[in-house]
């Protein structure tokens, strides 16, 4: 195992009598692709967030290296009512990357997402898989070490889900390291390299990708991995 | 959030902000100070105002001296309100015993009278109480004993204070719960005299207020020339050992122009529909 | 209806005319209200986007005492402005009372509270939606706020004009701390309350409506310059 980037120890998150996350522990490391599982409810995206350094939380997290830059999409991103180009240039802006290089930067985000006709365009009036591409270029251009993505191809139709999908192979295959919770186990499945599955807000399992999907794992996790929990495989 | 140092992009924007609001502060406080011609404030009352005379007399004094006087209209008692807390530089007010008040106690430095003009009893035409002719307390006295309306200002001012005058010699310490339709507004006499036009109440007015009211109504002039009605205009210049910040010596320029020759005679001159509302008499 | 048929004459008459006095009146209420409008946006907006993020003990508190100023009778402020300004009081060396300054003092207190907490609202609903984007791309809080004040700016932009509205109608303060000096302090709603005491209720109606028409004309160009600008970027959802 490569050194960890970025560590959990003992981490709970509390919401008013709530409590989002028991007790997790996990590393994510450099060239991970993790998909986190579970159903609604059971802490997926608590994790995520906390993980992001978005949460209040009791526990431990260590992050190796502080100046290193970590990006996040949300499964409906938020756009400012400015122009592709101009939300593009906040988030530069934003991430400290100098003057002189955004522009270029900025470039050749929108060329790898395969957005730059619309650079101009108003980014709220993009369609849903438009509007994710840029969230996606937002987040690259600013070349994260951990780029975290919660349930990013959710609410996309399977035209736009492919194309996401293929643009964080992509991001993976460069050697970005990834952690994104999913509902959608053939993507876990096609894009990870280790599964975590959460249940009612505590870490069950951890394993590798191949591990997950076979019959070393039991109870409710075995239900999910095998799909005879409430939701469809694609 | 720990992994990037986010306060640069914005601390640099926030100390630009700052300087330039910094800036503009300094240019927006700095505008008072520029714009310093010679100017006093004088507190007088909303009946000379309204009457116009000053339009006529302060272009006027401005000729002759340079001086802008600027012009806060209020109720006498307001009036001499401010003079004791030093906001106004002289007072030109018609009420002689506040005004010897004031000055007795040390707020302004001496008061001269400049001139007077008169008061009018007024009500509706058809006059149901009977208070027509020339004496102003037989005229209270029959609308105490009866039913009609009169509406009183009820503002400290001198027109109400000279009302209160009229009652008292008319055997009434306080006309308030004794004539059954005294009714007090608390307000300015332009009002007074809306609120008499439309209920058809008698009314004492000033007669330069009187003679510019536009929405006369059924009024008529019923009771005038009786010399009680006279009212008499005092100046008095606010004494700068209160309020160091007063500017006495202008004050003074308009203290003395209003009472010499000169202005004597721009008040004399001021006629509304060919008729003389104040009368100079300093120095008398 | 004979008075309203002769107010509309009249303020016809007056505008086609540009009366000088009328026009300088006019002009004095706009840059009084207006800079009144400019101060209270610089900070109120600052103000309002901070109370959106701010959570020290008593925040909550400071909200329902902003809420409570929305509801400021102009007169009581006016009073406040007078008694600080005064000589007699303890701003009273600065000479300001009876002075435009003073009115822009008093009118920017009288309409802060209203674009602090409009403003709050706005960043708050916004913050809802995209706060946690913004600070998981490295904004602190209260940068997250300024710039949902951008992200609002047309939202802001009828926060203002509604702050500019209340500021030009009012009377009660301008009339205390400006003393409705002629020429120097008086103001559309000063002269409309003083010809109204002085019973040409006409002449006052005429000029109810100009004031009308100018803040008419205030929004006519707010709204081309929106449709020039602002809409192609409003944004579909």
């Amino acid at each position: 195992m490569s050194a960890a980037l970025l560590s959990l120890r003992g981490v709970s998150v509390r919401f008013g009598t709530v409590q989002a996350l028991k007790n997790a522990s996990l590393d994510v490391c450099a060239g991970d692709v993790i998909a986190l599982v579970g159903a609604n409810g059971s802490g997926k995206t608590t994790l995520l967030r906390t993980l992001h350094g978005l949460v209040r939380h009791s526990g431990e997290r260590r992050v190796a290296d502080a100046a290193a830059l970590q990006a996040m999409v949300f499964q409906r991103p938020f756009m400012m009512r400015l122009s592709v180009w101009n939300n593009l240039r906040l988030a530069l802006w934003l991430g400290g990357v100098p003057r002189a290089e955004r522009d270029e930067r900025g470039l050749q985000a929108l060329q790898r997402m395969d957005i730059v006709e619309l650079r101009d365009r108003p980014a709220r009036a993009l369609s849903g898989g438009q509007q994710q591409r840029l969230a996606l270029a937002r987040a690259w251009a600013l070349k994260p070490r951990i780029l975290f993505l919660d349930e990013p191809t959710a609410s996309l139709d399977p035209t736009a889900k492919k194309e996401v999908e293929a643009l964080l192979a992509g991001f993976a295959a460069d050697g970005m390291t990834l952690v994104m919770s999913t509902h959608n186990l053939g993507q876990a499945k096609r894009l990870a390299t280790r599964v975590i599955y959460l249940d009612q807000g505590e870490i069950q399992v951890d394993l590798p990708t191949a591990w997950f999907f076979s019959d070393r794992v039991e109870g409710r996790a075995q239900q999910f991995a095998k799909g005879e929990m409430t939701w469809t495989i694609e | 959030m720990d992994h990037r140092m986010k306060q640069t992009p914005f601390a640099r924007l926030g100390r630009r902000a700052f300087a330039a609001l910094a800036a503009a502060s300094f240019v927006v406080a700095a505008l008072p100070a520029a714009a310093q011609d010679k100017f006093i404030v004088m507190a007088s009352t909303t009946s000379t105002e309204q009457s116009g005379l000053f339009a006529h007399l302060l272009p006027a004094f401005k000729a002759a001296t340079g001086i802008e006087a600027r012009v806060v209209a209020l109720g006498t008692g307001q009036a001499l309100d401010m003079g004791r807390r030093g906001d106004a530089d002289v007072l030109f007010v018609h009420d002689q015993v506040a005004e010897e008040k004031f000055v007795a106690d040390g707020f302004g430095l001496k008061r001269t009278p400049v001139m007077y003009n008169d008061f009018v009893l007024v009500g509706p035409a058809a006059d149901p109480a009977g208070t027509k002719g020339k004496d102003i307390v037989a005229a209270l006295g029959k609308l105490a004993a009866g039913k009609s309306e009169f509406v009183s200002r009820g503002d400290k001012s001198g027109t109400h204070a000279a009302e209160l005058r009229y009652w008292k010699a008319a055997g009434l310490d306080t006309p308030v719960g004794k004539v059954a339709g005294y009714k007090e507004c608390g307000c300015g006499m332009g009002p007074a005299l809306n609120i008499a036009s439309s209920t058809g109440a008698y009314v004492l007015a000033d007669r330069g207020t009187w003679l510019s009211f536009k929405n006369r109504g059924d009024l008529a002039v019923l009771v005038e020339g009786d010399t009680r009605l006279f009212n008499q205009y005092g100046v008095i210049v606010v004494n700068p050992a209160r309020h160091p910040h007063t500017k006495t010596d202008l004050a003074q320029a308009f203290a003395d122009w209003v009472v010499s020759p000169a202005g004597q005679a721009t008040i004399a001159a001021y006629k509304i529909g060919g008729e003389q509302l104040f009368f100079p008499n300093a120095g008398k | 209806m004979g008075a309203f048929a002769e107010s509309f004459a009249t303020a016809f008459h007056l505008i086609v005319h540009a009366d000088p006095v009328l026009v300088r009146t006019v002009a004095l209420s706009l840059l009084v209200s207006g800079s009144a409008c400019a101060c209270a946006a610089a900070f109120g907006l600052a103000g309002g986007a901070w109370l959106a993020v701010a959570r020290f003990p008593g925040h909550r508190v400071l909200l329902m005492g902003l809420n409570t100023l929305l509801a400021l009778p102009s007169v009581v402020v006016g009073l406040v402005v007078y008694l600080l300004l005064s000589r007699s009081g303890p701003l009273g060396s600065w000479g300001l009372l009876f002075t435009p300054t003073a009115m822009v003092i008093a009118q920017t207190v009288l309409v802060l509270p209203v674009v602090a907490a409009l403003s709050r609202q706005l960043v708050g609903d916004s913050l809802r939606e995209g706060g946690d984007q913004l600070r998981s791309m490295g904004a602190g809080p209260m940068l997250c706020a300024l710039l949902m004040l951008v992200h609002d700016r047309w939202a802001v932009v009828t926060v203002l004009l509604t702050a500019f509205g209340r500021a030009i109608a009012e009377v009660g303060a301008v009339m205390i701390v400006g003393g409705n000096i002629d020429g120097i302090t008086r103001v559309m709603t000063t002269t409309i309350a003083l010809e109204t005491s002085k019973g040409d209720l006409p002449l006052a109606m005429a000029l109810g409506l100009v004031l009308l028409a100018v803040v008419g004309v205030v929004n006519v160009g707010i709204g081309l310059i929106q449709r020039g600008t602002g809409s192609a970027l409003a944004g579909v959802r």
